[in-house]
């Protein structure tokens, strides 16, 4: 009996690392393991003894790449547990922070990170040499994204103008101007993306997923809604506890995710388009059925096309969000704590990121749970690589292992929110 | 307006000898120095490129592990000749200063001067100080790039 194992070390373009276990044995796909090795960083523990108005700012540590996902899942939670709500245009402004990080999250993964794979780059740098004005189009976009994101947050990175309640300083509408320009060249720009990201040459692989994302009345959710799913979830995100549940697995520091009842699932773009597609915005909407995709999108390699989709409908929700602007009377809600526990879910760009904290009556976190994007997609991760892998394995090692790798970057792991290092070994024999 | 001379120091500030760069532009800060702007806390290279958008003259100031000697300083014209083989820029992304400088250049987005000083680093464990030896290569690039930055602005009243 022959058993082949292959290693990839380190995996590339990934955001952080992590380790891919494949074993083949007498030509078939034996077993298939995400391995993560990093250990993990125990925030949820060091949060312990902080103070409820501490918590974005320590949250936001876990990642560089999505800062404002920590922050709002963290303000939400806490103003959840005081009874607040931020409404008028304080709640918009959190939006428009996270129009910022959605951008410059999506348009670093989509051409830095993604695009190479499908055109058969092994980084952007190549890429850039058959496509400069593709590649220097994305790094202003890019800065469009950063720009919203210092503006309204402070600082590209780990913004220090948000706080439990709303901010520290709110623009005036006069501030905006210079912004408004450049947001509107960068929408035209990212119209442009969408077509180029649909002429990508895809493999031909669906699967059946449960997505799972936040769910609103009115808008393409960020910061509110009830946590829905495609098999029939409807829940208050306060219930998140009793249906979603985290396993040890014995190869891995960190934990796998499952709906209970049910198994792997996925959260991030594909499962909030194919679960708001009526609420991305008319613009957004026209680009996807020009890209050639209607509601439903069930090939993983397509989040690229989607990725796209949300950065165009980010740019036009911020435009919006911009024009319908007037200065707020305070930059804050009065917030008071109290003993509690408090919930959220916000759309983090790689999905759905649900915080809870317990605080006593002075607010001080008796304990906190944080479940990030990338933990909860494990499982579905390992899942297409079973499937797509499975049918690739007879290919040469190189290229059967580019296709496990992209499939991987379909998810756009952020693996230091996972505490993940990711490698790629297989075992052939 | 703004100035065309821009000052990047890269690295995290939180591992140890990565934090040379930051620290060079920190220190810069209480030089007297003629119009510049002083960016720190870049440690990624698609960020690099973003911010040294539409300057003339760029200076970074980073952490290598070539394996030389702690405290080494290196200073290359990055336009006049390739990164040197063997010298690593330490980057905890994937994407770092070698990198930001190859894709520049297939951009054409390279300004017209762009000097690289570099400070071999020993230690880059997470929470760790400088080491001794970066400290006192650090206070040497801070005067070597006061010093230039000045020449190029008024070579006549700088020139040593």
């Amino acid at each position: 009996m022959k058993t082949k194992k292959i290693h990839v070390d380190p995996l590339a373009r990934v955001e952080g690392e992590g380790v891919l276990y494949v074993k083949i044995r007498d030509g078939k796909l034996e077993d298939i393991k995400f391995k993560i090795i990093e250990p993990p960083r125990f925030f949820e523990v060091l949060l312990r003894g902080r103070m409820y108005t501490e918590a974005p700012d320590i949250t936001a540590r876990i990642c560089g790449i999505c800062p404002v996902a920590y922050q709002m899942s963290a303000v939400h939670a806490m103003e959840n547990a005081c009874g607040v709500v931020v409404d008028g245009q304080l709640r918009a402004l959190r939006r428009l922070l996270y129009c910022g990080e959605w951008i410059e999250s999506h348009v670093l993964h989509i051409f830095m990170l993604h695009a190479p794979d499908f055109l058969g780059y092994p980084d952007v740098m190549h890429l850039a040499q058959d496509y400069p004005e593709h590649v220097k189009r994305a790094l202003k976009l890019k800065k469009a994204g950063n720009a919203i994101m210092s503006f309204i947050g402070g600082r590209e990175i780990h913004p220090i103008n948000v706080r439990v309640g709303g901010f520290y300083r709110v623009p005036t509408k006069q501030e905006f101007g210079p912004l408004v320009e450049n947001l509107k060249w960068a929408r035209d720009a990212a119209l442009e993306t969408v077509p180029w990201t649909a002429q990508l040459p895809f493999p031909d692989f669906e699967s059946e997923y449960e997505f799972v994302a936040l769910r609103h009345p009115d808008e393409y959710p960020f910061n509110e809604g009830r946590l829905v799913s495609s098999k029939g979830l409807d829940i208050p995100v306060s219930e998140y506890e009793e249906h979603f549940v985290e396993e040890h697995v014995p190869y891995s520091s960190a934990l796998h995710s499952i709906h209970k009842g049910y198994g792997a699932y996925l959260t991030g773009p594909m499962a909030r388009y194919n679960l708001n597609y009526e609420k991305l915005s008319p613009l957004a909407r026209e680009a996807a059925r020009s890209a050639g995709l209607g509601p439903t999108c069930l090939n993983p390699f397509k989040s690229i096309i989607i990725r796209s989709i949300e950065v165009l409908y980010a740019f036009d929700e911020a435009l919006r969000i911009i024009e319908q602007y007037e200065i707020p009377e305070q930059p804050a809600v009065e917030v008071h704590p109290r003993v509690a526990i408090g919930y959220a879910c916000t759309e983090a760009p790689r999905g759905t990121l649900y915080h809870r904290f317990q605080i006593d009556d002075e607010g001080r976190i008796l304990n906190a749970k944080i479940v990030p994007p990338t933990s909860q997609n494990q499982k579905s991760i390992e899942n297409d690589l079973w499937h797509y892998a499975a049918r690739s394995i007879d290919l040469p090692e190189e290229q059967f292992l580019q296709q496990c790798e992209q499939t991987i970057r379909n998810y756009d792991p952020c693996i230091s929110c996972a505490t993940h290092f990711l490698k790629l070994h297989i075992d052939r024999a | 307006m703004e100035p065309s001379i821009i000052i990047i120091g890269i690295g995290n500030e939180y591992r140890g000898d990565d934090a040379a760069g930051l620290a060079v532009v920190q220190a810069l800060k209480t030089q007297d120095l003629p119009p510049v702007r002083l960016i720190e806390g870049i440690s990624d290279g698609m960020s690099l490129l973003i911010c040294w958008d539409g300057a003339s003259k760029i200076i970074l100031v980073d952490a290598v592990s070539s394996g030389a000697e702690v405290g080494t300083i290196y200073r290359f014209d990055a336009l006049a000749q390739p990164i040197p083989v063997g010298l690593s820029f330490c980057s905890t992304h994937a994407f770092g200063v070698a990198e930001a400088l190859t894709l520049a250049h297939t951009l054409r987005q390279l300004p017209s001067t762009l000097i690289v000083y570099a400070i071999e680093g020993k230690n880059y464990a997470s929470g760790a100080a400088l080491s001794p030896e970066v400290e006192h290569a650090v206070q040497k690039v801070v005067a070597q790039v006061a010093q230039e930055v000045r020449e190029w602005t008024d070579p006549a009243v700088y020139a040593a």
